[in-house]
């Protein structure tokens, strides 16, 4: 039996039952990583002793009965969680080296449930990225067709859960990060709501958009690790304390006379015939599960690649000043003194695309286009929130694609930002607007590549969408993996 | 507005980032062509809008002034480039 191909429910109930051993399924998880990551890079670092001292404890665990929802269950970080004793890099050269002195909120409630970390996953250098390709320890291939991107910036994460070398894993969504590379590598990708998961020990890189969610081979394991990683933590205070949900226990209650928006802004020129084709399909496929489909309207979704691109950068300039040579870190000093160890340090230490970033953020703080720029995106922000406001006042969740055109080509837009960043358009307004959003497979191409569609759900309603997505995922049956 | 080299300089100073004239030159032109793009944002009349700094509303976030362990200066040092006693050493600041 190929058990790494398995979901984490079924592999809980195998464990439970104690058909196989938490040291037999991370031993085949570690085998197939080694078998397999040559060729798709999705790992910065494996931690195969630790992952087998965690499966040891987790076994001990099970057989006194007191087994929870992940326990034994192999799992991967993206590389912007930091972990106790092993070595986080963000995948930046700044950080090589860098070995945390503590785990990061979340990382530890998968801890004390005695999940199982086989290792750190690549992804776009300090998360700015929507190709996994600006990353210090190269690029994430799609398992799917390996000429082709992962998407970004959990490319990683997205590659290791579609390839079967993780049970699930990890990341973190800014502008789409978990979604948009979900989509390209056929898994599905959660991105909880502003303030629902605790970004205590998660490497900043746009405080106001940045949020950790789960990436799984099925809904209902989505739904199992957003309850593990779920809830207010007094170290983040932008959590948020409301109660967490049951997520699993409500997966099953269908979405008969539920309202789903289908905003005609987001059918833009451009767009992949086949990704129309499957969208149009699984609309017709909630019409026949019994929802409502309204046509609805989200009139500023134009404005959110620019609004996007002028409050992250200039969050990520503030963000990305530690980063100084003095406390953790590279340091260059040639003997200049502090300010040019400063310049030279950060210089060999950032890769293009986040000095890009400081840079154009720097610029929109910078004094005289402060109110030109960082103001008027902080006032179309509004206007992007009210937007969806406003559609959430007559729908439960919107559904649309995930990104224009499934996964493309290695080195297809890396000689144009501006064209890479609009590759997010899709996924972008929900972060400006502080909801939540799942990305699930839909559907292929004509060259097989899997297409994912997005449910939007109102602020603080996971519930909502993971249900739609689980009626939908039943009524699709579509759940296959990449021909590896 | 146009980006000129000169701007991408001052930037990168307030940035303490050290760019040799390549990088200049490519960041010129990519400056200029993303922050044309994002002009598209003066086609709204935005001036009676508030601004959205957080999506969740925020309001200070007040705890018990409780003391509680923190890192040790041993913890605290332990990936610092360089070090001496407690403390994080730097480049000579004053002459």
């Amino acid at each position: 039996m190929e058990t790494t191909g398995l979901t984490i429910h079924e592999m809980r109930d195998l464990l439970d039952t104690g058909k196989i051993s938490a040291a037999e399924l991370t031993g085949s998880f570690l085998r197939r990583i080694h078998e397999l990551d040559t060729r798709i890079n999705a790992f910065i670092r494996v931690t195969k002793e630790q992952a087998e001292e965690a499966a040891r404890r987790a076994d001990r665990r099970i057989r006194e009965g007191n087994s929870t929802l992940l326990t034994g269950i192999p799992l991967a970080l993206k590389d912007i969680f930091v972990t106790e004793g092993i070595e986080t890099t963000c995948a930046s050269n700044i950080l090589k080296g860098f070995v945390p002195p503590y785990d990061g909120t979340v990382v530890r409630r998968l801890r004390e449930q005695d999940a199982v970390f086989l290792g750190k996953l690549n992804m776009d250098e300090f998360a700015m990225g929507s190709s996994n390709e600006n990353s210090a320890f190269g690029p994430v291939r799609n398992p799917w067709d390996e000429t082709r991107v992962s998407g970004g910036s959990s490319g990683g994460s997205a590659a290791a859960v579609a390839a079967c070398m993780a049970a699930g894993s990890l990341g973190t969504d800014t502008g789409g990060s978990i979604r948009q590379p979900a989509s390209h590598c056929g898994v599905v990708g959660l991105k909880p709501t502003y303030g629902r998961v605790s970004r205590y020990g998660v490497i900043a890189y746009a405080s106001s958009l940045d949020q950790v969610g789960p990436l799984a081979r099925d809904v209902e394991d989505c739904s199992l690790l957003l309850q593990a990683v779920a809830g207010y933590d007094p170290h983040d205070s932008t959590s948020v304390s409301l109660p967490v949900p049951d997520y699993r226990g409500s997966l099953k209650n269908g979405v008969k006379g539920m309202r789903i928006g289908c905003p005609k802004e987001y059918f833009i020129d451009g767009l992949d015939a086949d990704v129309i084709a499957s969208i149009r399909t699984a609309l017709d496929r909630y019409r026949h599960l019994g929802a409502e489909i309204v046509d609805i309207t989200l009139p500023h979704t134009d404005y959110a690649v620019a609004c996007y691109y002028v409050i992250a950068t200039a969050e990520a300039s503030s963000n990305l000043a530690r980063y100084d040579g003095i406390r953790f870190g590279q340091r260059i000093d040639d003997g200049g003194g502090l300010i040019e160890m400063y310049r030279n340090t950060r210089a060999r230490g950032f890769g293009a695309e986040v000095k890009r970033r400081i840079m154009l953020g720097t610029f929109a703080l910078s004094s005289g286009y402060y109110d030109a720029y960082y103001l008027k995106a902080q006032k179309i922000r509004t206007l992007i929130r009210e937007d969806f406001a406003a559609a959430f006042d007559q729908v439960d969740a919107v559904l649309t694609p995930v990104a224009p055109t499934p996964a493309f080509l290695l080195g297809e837009k890396m000689d144009d930002p501006l064209q890479m960043y609009l590759s997010d358009i899709f996924t972008i307004p929900v972060n400006l607007a502080g909801t939540c959003a799942i990305s699930l497979p839909c559907g292929f191409s004509a060259e097989g590549l899997p297409i994912g569609m997005q449910l939007i759900g109102k602020p603080f309603a996971e519930e909502t969408i993971l249900r739609a997505a689980w009626a939908f995922e039943q009524e699709a049956g579509i759940r296959k993996g990449p021909p590896l | 507005m146009k980006i000129t080299p000169e701007t991408v300089s001052h930037v990168a100073d307030l940035a303490r980032l050290s760019l040799d004239q390549e990088e200049v030159e490519s960041l010129t032109a990519e400056m200029d062509l993303i922050l044309a793009y994002v002009e598209k944002l003066n086609e709204l009349d935005t001036d009676a809008i508030t601004p959205t700094a957080h999506a969740v509303p925020l309001e200070n976030a007040f705890r018990c002034d409780q003391p509680s362990p923190s890192f040790s200066a041993e913890k605290a040092l332990s990936n610092a480039p360089d070090s001496n006693e407690d403390c994080f050493r730097v480049p000579r600041v004053i002459e």
